[in-house]
């Protein structure tokens, strides 16, 4: 029988409850209410948010149609404003009673608001949710603003902040910053880190009172008499279970609201998850423990027998520059004794806490390399009798039978959280191996793993090479060129994370060894650029392969070919005529149909360019960029037109796509194919995307290829209408320019990312229009006629710059 | 001797970027650097006579668009694995004009 099931808050825990109940087909009918005017997000990434790195719509975990797919009925923006547990029902704020058989807290925490004078006044905030986020994001180097608070959500908040150029301090009330996860020593550490990105940091700094004007804030004072100017002021000091209306209902309640193993609250009916739950005399605040409770209480409603262990926990500092690990227990106590090594050259701390000759805990700053294997000592409580003398140097110094550094890491369990940031742990990072991402790329684009803040990225590199073994090879990370030790990916990172749009702030950035890069680099530069801000960023011609420079192929002889782009192959008398007088007039050697059904008019003298192409934009054409790294040609069949066995409009719909899609510069060139039916007389089964009309509608295939390899394609997904299967191809298209290396193929990236990963992007609706949404924003600078352009304004850099033949002749 | 003519402006050409001068002797390619320097080579690359003028220019070097050998501007010669020389002819900016040497690139036949 349906069980009638409402949620209490659509927050990190109870969204991945509900994803285990839908992927078990449990039989449910769902009532989801927030208080936030949204549905489910990943919390944990506002703060890539508020630095910028990540826009809002990129965080959201379930969207809207994930929702209707699961017959989830949202209520967001409301409210449940109390329950009744003798007769099952919520009622909402706005008075609806509704009824249920299982009802979930996930109502998360409050931040705590420090009662100081003051603290209602307009412009004081906490750090907890998007409104949050975008207070502090409106802030610039204009502004000024005070964190009260140095753990990590405060750090957090002033790191963002800092990156957009905010004057901000920071006021703490301990001798050092994140007192709970760090010593002295490596809080003296991560503050010079800060101070270093421009951060004031005050401890031992007592907040008096908020100062205000006109009910606004206007500045903190401190104890001491300090008075520090602010726009904003973001208290971050902690959270408290948010248990207020559970407490109303009669729930038993401690700190939080107290649960059994199962997830079940002192009611049978109620089951709890997340920060608003207390579990054994624990609360919880981060992800990790969370996504478990969430597990076990779907099992627990699907009647399945499970059980929420508490496990060791540890912190990794998200702060961009900040490598920072904690575990386990550092406190200073009877019988412990500490292990520490610095060098503060290198910036480099490390203490380890030992008890009974086992490690109770470990803070690591600078160089986090060997946290996973740190961590596993703590987590199996392995004597270190043995190695005592060389334990602090790592696994790699573990002398007589050499210590595999692999093993910790082998030996960690599936659900050990790797990267922090995503909240991305070991299984899932080992299901994307197996299931085809083969390098840290790969991995990265699969599961979010070490694409935040990248601190994890060693121990991505080290499941890797559990998972493949002889298959590994340790990313001997191929730089670009010889101009600068980054990789590819590593430099689009930097431009997406950092903002750089221009080529003078990449080489800067990324410490460029050369003036200005090299014929290598720049074409790939100039086109990530393009790619990534296509509103921002200025095409360099200086930076393009002749081809692309001058919009024709050079060929050996140093003249160039033309060919003007016909619409999915179609052309007209009056086409024809028009290229045949152009032929004519500019002496063309040969004419030639090429492969993709155009003609190009060989053997076109540099300086007559922009005049060929005068004529032909004169009879209505325009450049085919048969010369480009972007689209070429969308090759068509006859289809329903014509042909007796045609489907679908193939070439109309070969016409659409060439229409939409023309001009657009990718990683390298880009040909499509639309066949009538899967006898596929346009060869559309090799070509990068391909697209094959049958009766149900059109298959859209993708990784084609004949050129120096030859492959067919993959069936990407199999959609109904036309219109469908533009967008499908758009946003297709913009996820290859968004994530694929410079000059590889589709099918080359493909087999690097694997198909299921692009597959699951273009089926997830939300994904796939803002994919094509952003690629028509592109579009609508990069989609013009480079022949009219220059035939008009640029035609005198095809002529020479002097000619002295007739000065000789004097 | 020498004998100075001008023969365009600085920003007839773009930086990091080049353009031919025509002689009765074939093209002499005119390069700008990204530092304005400017450099005058024969516009025929030693390999199999790549129009240099059509090159990505980097540093003070041009990449050949037909096979990617790099020549230096300075000097003319084939960097790295490749051999050959390039012939180079005086240039130089003044005024924001660009001067070529004619005595030198009328030499260039008889040498
Ligand atoms: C900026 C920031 C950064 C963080 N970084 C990390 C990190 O790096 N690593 C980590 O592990 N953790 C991090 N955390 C903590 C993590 O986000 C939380 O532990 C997690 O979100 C808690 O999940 P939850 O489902 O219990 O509650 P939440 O995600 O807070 O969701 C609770 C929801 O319930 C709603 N609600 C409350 N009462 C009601 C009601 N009566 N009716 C309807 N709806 C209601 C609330 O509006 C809220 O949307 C961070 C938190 C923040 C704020
Ligand atoms: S692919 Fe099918 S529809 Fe198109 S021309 Fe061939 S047989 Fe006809
Ligand atoms: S012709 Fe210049 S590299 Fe081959």
């Amino acid at each position: 029988m349906t069980q009638n099931i409402i949620v209490i808050g659509a927050g990190m825990a109870s969204g991945r409850a509900l994803e285990h109940l839908f992927d078990a087909g449990a039989d449910v009918n769902v009532t989801l209410f927030n208080a936030e005017p949204r549905g489910n997000y990943n919390r944990i990434m506002l703060s890539p948010v508020l630095a910028g790195d990540k826009t809002y719509e990129e965080i959201v975990t379930h969207d809207a149609e994930w929702y209707e797919a699961n017959g989830v009925t949202c209520r967001f923006g409301e409210r449940v404003a109390s329950v009744d547990r003798a007769a099952k029902t919520v009622t909402a704020e706005n008075g609806d009673v509704l009824p249920y058989d299982k009802l979930i807290f996930g109502t998360g925490s409050n931040p705590f608001m420090i009662p100081l004078p003051g603290h209602d006044l307009d412009g004081v905030i906490a750090y907890r949710d998007l409104e949050d986020t975008e207070l502090m994001m409106a802030m610039g180097p204009q502004n000024k603003v005070v964190v009260i608070g140095g753990g990590l959500l405060g750090l957090e908040a002033a790191a963002g902040m800092a990156a957009r150029g905010v004057d901000v301090t920071v006021v703490h009330i301990m001798g050092h910053l994140m007192e709970r996860q760090l010593d002295e020593a490596a809080g003296y550490l991560l503050r010079k880190a800060l101070v270093d990105k421009g951060i004031t940091v005050l401890c031992q700094a007592n907040s008096k009172e908020i100062l205000g004007h006109d009910g606004k804030v206007r500045a903190l004072l401190l104890d001491d008499g300090t008075e520090l100017p602010c726009d904003l002021l973001v208290m971050a000091v902690g959270i408290r279970p948010n248990v207020a209306l559970a407490a109303e209902a009669g729930l038993a309640v401690g700190k939080g609201i107290h649960v059994d193993d199962q997830m079940v609250t002192s009611d049978e009916s109620i089951l709890a998850v997340g920060e608003c739950v207390e579990h054994n005399g624990a609360i919880f605040g981060l992800v990790a423990p969370l996504y478990d409770q969430a597990k076990v209480a779907a099992q627990t409603i699907l009647g399945e027998e499970a059980a929420f262990v508490q496990k060791e926990l540890s912190t990794k500092l998200k702060v961009t520059g900040c490598d920072l690990f904690s575990a386990g227990d550092f406190a200073d106590a009877e019988g412990r004794e500490d292990i520490v090594f610095r060098d503060p050259g290198r910036g480099v701390y490390r203490r380890l806490v030992i008890e009974d000759n086992v490690v109770v805990g470990t803070v690591m700053y600078g160089d986090t390399a060997d946290s996973g294997w740190f961590f596993g000592l703590i987590r199996d409580k392995t004597d270190i009798a043995e190695m005592r003398d060389t334990v602090i140097f790592g696994p790699a110094y573990q002398g007589g039978a050499p210590v595999d550094p692999l093993a910790a890491v082998a030996a960690l369990p599936r659900d050990a959280e790797i990267c922090g940031c995503n909240g991305i742990c070991k299984g899932t990072i080992v299901d994307a191996i197996e299931g085809g991402a083969g390098d840290l790329t790969a991995v990265r684009a699969v599961t979010k793993a070490s694409g935040s803040c990248g601190t994890c990225t060693g121990l991505v590199e080290q499941v890797l090479a559990v998972t493949l073994g002889d298959d590994f090879v340790l990313p001997g990370a191929q730089p670009i060129c010889g101009c600068t030790d980054m990789t590819h990916e590593d430099v689009r990172r930097m431009i997406k994370s950092q903002e750089l749009k221009s080529m003078d702030a990449v080489w800067q950035e990324c410490a460029w060894k050369t003036r200005d890069g090299c014929h290598v680099c720049r074409p790939a530069l100039n086109y990530y650029l393009i790619a990534d801000w296509p509103l921002e960023y200025l095409d360099d011609p200086q930076s393009r392969f002749i081809n692309e420079r001058k919009h024709a192929n050079i060929q050996k002889d140093g003249t160039f070919s033309v060919v003007p782009r016909m619409w999915g192959g179609i052309t007209t008398p009056d086409e024809l005529r028009a290229i045949a007088d152009a032929a004519d007039k500019y002496d063309v050697p040969t004419v030639k149909v090429t492969g993709g059904q155009r003609i190009d008019l060989l053997g076109v003298k540099g300086e007559d360019l922009p005049s060929i192409w005068a004529d032909l934009n004169d009879a209505g054409m325009v450049s085919g960029h048969a010369y480009s790294k972007g689209l070429r040609t969308v090759k068509t069949c006859v289809g329903t037109d014509h042909c007796r066995f045609g489907t679908q409009d193939s070439t109309g719909l070969g016409i659409k796509l060439e229409k939409a899609l023309w001009g657009s510069w990718t990683p390298h060139k880009l040909k499509l194919g639309v066949s009538g039916c899967p006898r596929n007389c346009a060869e559309a089964t090799c070509k990068d995307i391909g697209v094959v009309c049958v009766d149900s509608g059109f298959q859209v295939g993708i990784g084609g290829a004949a050129g120096m390899d030859v492959r067919e394609v993959e069936r990407l997904i199999d959609v109904e209408t036309e219109e469908e299967t533009i967008v499908v191809i758009k946003a297709m298209t913009q996820l290859y320019r968004e994530n694929a290396k410079y000059l590889d193929r589709i099918y080359k990236w493909m087999n690097k990312v694997g198909l299921d990963w692009i597959r699951e992007r273009i089926a997830d609706p939300a994904e796939r229009d803002a994919l094509a949404a952003r690629f028509d924003l592109s579009q609508t600078v990069y989609q013009k006629d480079p022949w009219a352009e220059h035939a008009q304004k640029k035609a005198a850099i095809y002529r020479p710059v002097a000619n002295l033949t007739l000065e000789a002749a004097e | 001797m020498t004998d100075w003519i001008d023969i365009a402006a600085l920003d007839d050409i773009p930086q990091r970027g080049a353009r031919v001068v025509k002689t009765r002797q074939g093209c002499v390619a005119v390069f700008r650097t990204a530092a304005d320097e400017v450099f005058a080579l024969d516009n025929t690359c030693p390999h199999k006579q790549g129009p240099l003028a059509e090159g990505i220019v980097h540093g003070s070097a041009v990449t050949c668009p037909l096979h990617n050998w790099v020549i230096s501007l300075e000097t003319g010669l084939v960097q790295g694995n490749d051999e050959g020389q390039v012939a180079t002819y005086p240039a130089r900016v003044e005024g924001g004009r660009i001067l070529l040497d004619t005595t030198f690139l009328q030499a260039r036949t008889a040498a």
